[in-house]
């Protein structure tokens, strides 16, 4: 076995191309994700144009002054603005493609919100020749708008409370220029406290006053409980999020897990299947097998070449993705021992793929056409089809290796659960996908 | 390659060589067809049999079984594979290893006591010392057919079976594997081979074994075959085996 071993390390140094391919795949895959990870999507070149006067872009909140203008500055961190003077300009943009968006904001907005009668309207255009982009812009500038809305219901909130607060307890006002002393209904229950208390005992206007502090009792207790109303109306939903199953994975990280699984998918299962099917067409497995090696040992071998050289090429790629995403590198030893199982599983599929051809292009090609819709079908997410169907993609993603490779290289990686259920998994594929390509090369070699 | 592509067969009169492949009752079924049916023969020491037939008359498989690679449904073949050079038709070599890394694998597959010095001899034995170097893709079709014979003889078996060796070399590849194959009758090999061409069987075979239907029809040397049709004068084997056939129904 020593032999043939050397055998197709020596054919793989004669093949250049196919080396080239394996040693640049998983670098080339590596550094496109982590670009893709580190810089995040670019962002859509929107036109901008803010219609409203320098001098009423002022708007006053009870004594408080915001400067609208500089509430855009959240807006471009999403967008990359082309800033226009007018409303035309903009709309003129969208229609010649040179942006995606406009963005008008009306002269009146300041005075619409200054009054807070009627909603101040911000005007959008898209230009929808891209629906991928122009989903995006749509979506980034409604969650944009959605953001300054919180932020401008907070701020009125936030007015809104201080008022009540001057009512209940009293205090300092400022209005135009003048300072005003409010009394508030805390000091006006203590006047009114003491001048009861100067009232002689049986005196009827006691009853009243009496009457007028209760009032001004319960007005002060409910002004306070307002605080919370008014916070609610600021958020009125609030979101609590419970996991309740799957991993605590952040994307980046399950991002670098299905990319090593394709990798390890594709290498493992071309090489495999492309070594055996090999012997066949170059007539060699017959001369092999005629006691020369035995059909297991042979496949073996072949399981071996393709799984070590697997496991090489993914922990050269985990190590170019460490250089874009923190991996963990104190649990090396569980990526070797996820890694290496997955590889196995692979190589022991390839050879059944293998056994089933009898030319190195026919095994590539089913290899491909097998392995894709299966890596597909296990990235379904439960929700997104029928039970019924959800259920059967679930018995064919158990029964193939690249599930239980996801799982093991994302608890290996992640730390996101047990890695002994999928290893097992795993091990179980390897050992069912060698019988059948045992029998296979039985029945069909 | 000193044998003379010419020489005549071994003369009848002379003494059977010690047998060293036996084969008695050979069936082989391929679900309801019967490819071969009790067939049985036998090649002795230096003899040069050869197994001629129509298209599937059940030449390959016959070879198979004797080479070991398929199992018969009944009968029995001596010895075993281990013992049985074989040459497939189609070369079984690895295209991107050069000829003498190939006979080294399968040297060193074969168990071979020294490696390097039997590619060396084989090298010499297939004429190809000039291009051990060449990897076997840039071969001729007739080197190739070369190496591939090589490979079968490495365990020096003193039976060889080779499966219609000639078949896609031109008449000089053919003429120079001819001289190769007569060279190790001489030397003591017992050599099988099945083939499509008359006149080959005809000159150069001690024997030819004419299967069809998977049946075996006849056993004896060429001239023996020419009078059990009756025939005489200069007419070719070729026309003989035809009679045969039809005389047998095929």
């Amino acid at each position: 076995m020593r032999w043939l071993l050397l055998k197709d390390l020596r054919l793989l140094r004669r093949s250049p191309l196919l080396v080239t391919l394996l040693v640049l795949y998983p670098i080339v895959i590596a550094v496109l994700i982590g670009f893709a990870l580190s810089r995040g999507p670019d962002k859509p070149q929107v036109a901008f144009a803010n219609l409203v006067p320098e001098s009423a872009s002022q708007l006053d909140l009870g004594g408080e002054r915001l400067d609208t203008s500089r509430q855009a500055d959240v807006l471009f961190r999403a967008i990359d603005p082309v800033i226009v003077k007018s409303r035309a300009e903009a709309v003129r943009k969208v229609r010649d493609g040179d942006v995606l968006g406009a963005i008008v904001i009306p002269e009146d907005t300041t005075q619409k919100l200054q009054s807070g009668l009627d909603p101040a309207t911000i005007e959008v255009f898209y230009n929808a020749e891209d629906p991928i982009k122009s989903g995006y812009v749509r979506d980034t500038i409604k969650s944009q708008v959605a953001d300054a809305n919180n932020a401008l219901t907070k701020r009125l909130a936030k007015v809104a409370l201080g008022f009540l607060d001057l009512i209940a307890t009293g205090g300092q006002y400022n209005f135009l220029g003048r300072q005003f002393d409010v009394l508030g209904l805390e000091r006006s229950e203590r006047i009114l406290k003491e001048a009861r208390s100067e009232l002689p005992a049986g005196s009827p206007a006691r009853a009243q006053i009496d009457q007028v502090m209760r009032f001004a009792t319960l007005a002060r207790t409910n002004l306070d409980l307002s605080d919370d109303v008014l916070a609610s109306v600021g958020t009125p939903i609030r979101v609590r999020q419970v996991q309740l199953d799957g991993a605590a994975t952040p994307l980046s990280s399950f991002s670098v897990a299905i990319a090593v699984s394709v990798s390890i998918m594709f290498i493992t299962l071309l090489l495999a299947a492309g070594a055996l099917a090999l012997e066949r067409e170059e007539n060699a497995f017959l001369r092999l097998v005629r006691g020369l090696v035995s059909r297991t040992g042979l496949l073996l071998e072949k399981a071996g070449l393709a799984a070590v050289s697997a496991l090489a090429v993914s922990l050269v790629m985990l190590a170019g993705l460490g250089l874009f995403v923190d991996l963990q590198w104190d649990r090396f030893h569980l990526w070797v021992a996820g890694l290496a199982a997955a590889a196995l599983a692979f190589a022991a599929m390839g050879l059944a793929i293998g056994a089933l051809t009898k030319e190195v292009r026919s095994a590539s090609l089913l290899c491909v056409m097998l392995s894709l819709p299966l890596a597909f079908l296990a990235l379904v997410p439960s929700g997104s089809v029928s039970p019924v169907l959800y259920d059967a993609v679930q018995v064919v993603s158990a029964v193939f290796p690249f599930k239980p490779t996801l799982e093991a290289i994302d608890a290996a990686l992640n730390d996101s659960r047990s890695i002994v259920g999928p290893l097992l998994h795993l091990a179980a594929l390897f050992c069912a996908f060698g019988v059948a390509s045992r029998l296979a090369l039985r029945r069909f070699a | 390659m000193a044998a003379d592509p010419t020489a005549a067969t071994r003369p009848e009169s002379a003494p059977a060589p010690a047998r060293v492949l036996e084969a008695e009752g050979l069936v082989k079924r391929y679900g309801e067809r019967e490819a071969l049916r009790g067939v049985s023969l036998s090649a002795g020491r230096g003899e040069l049999v050869t197994v001629i037939g129509p298209n599937g008359a059940g030449k390959t498989t016959l070879l198979t079984i004797l080479a070991g690679i398929v199992a018969p449904d009944a009968g029995r073949v001596s010895p075993g594979p281990r013992e049985v050079g074989w040459v497939p038709q189609q070369p079984a070599l690895y295209g991107k290893l050069t000829v003498a890394e190939n006979l080294r694998l399968f040297a060193r597959l074969e168990r071979c006591s020294e490696p390097e010095a039997t590619v060396e001899r084989m090298l010499a034995l297939t004429g190809l010392g000039d291009r051990a170097g060449d990897q076997v893709v840039k071969l001729s079709g007739g080197n190739r057919q070369r190496v591939n014979i090589a490979i079968g003889l490495l365990g020096q078996q003193s039976v060889l079976l080779l499966d219609e060796p000639s078949a896609s070399l031109d008449p000089r590849q053919r003429e120079r594997l001819w001289e190769f194959v007569l060279g190790l009758a001489e030397a003591g090999t017992a050599v099988v081979l099945s083939t499509h061409n008359i006149q080959e069987a005809e000159r150069h075979a001690d024997r030819v074994l004419v299967l069809a239907d998977g049946e075996l029809l006849f056993t004896g040397s060429p001239r023996r075959l020419k009078e059990a049709v009756g025939q005489e004068g200069d007419e070719g084997l070729e026309e003989a085996f035809v009679a045969f056939l039809h005389a047998r129904g095929h």
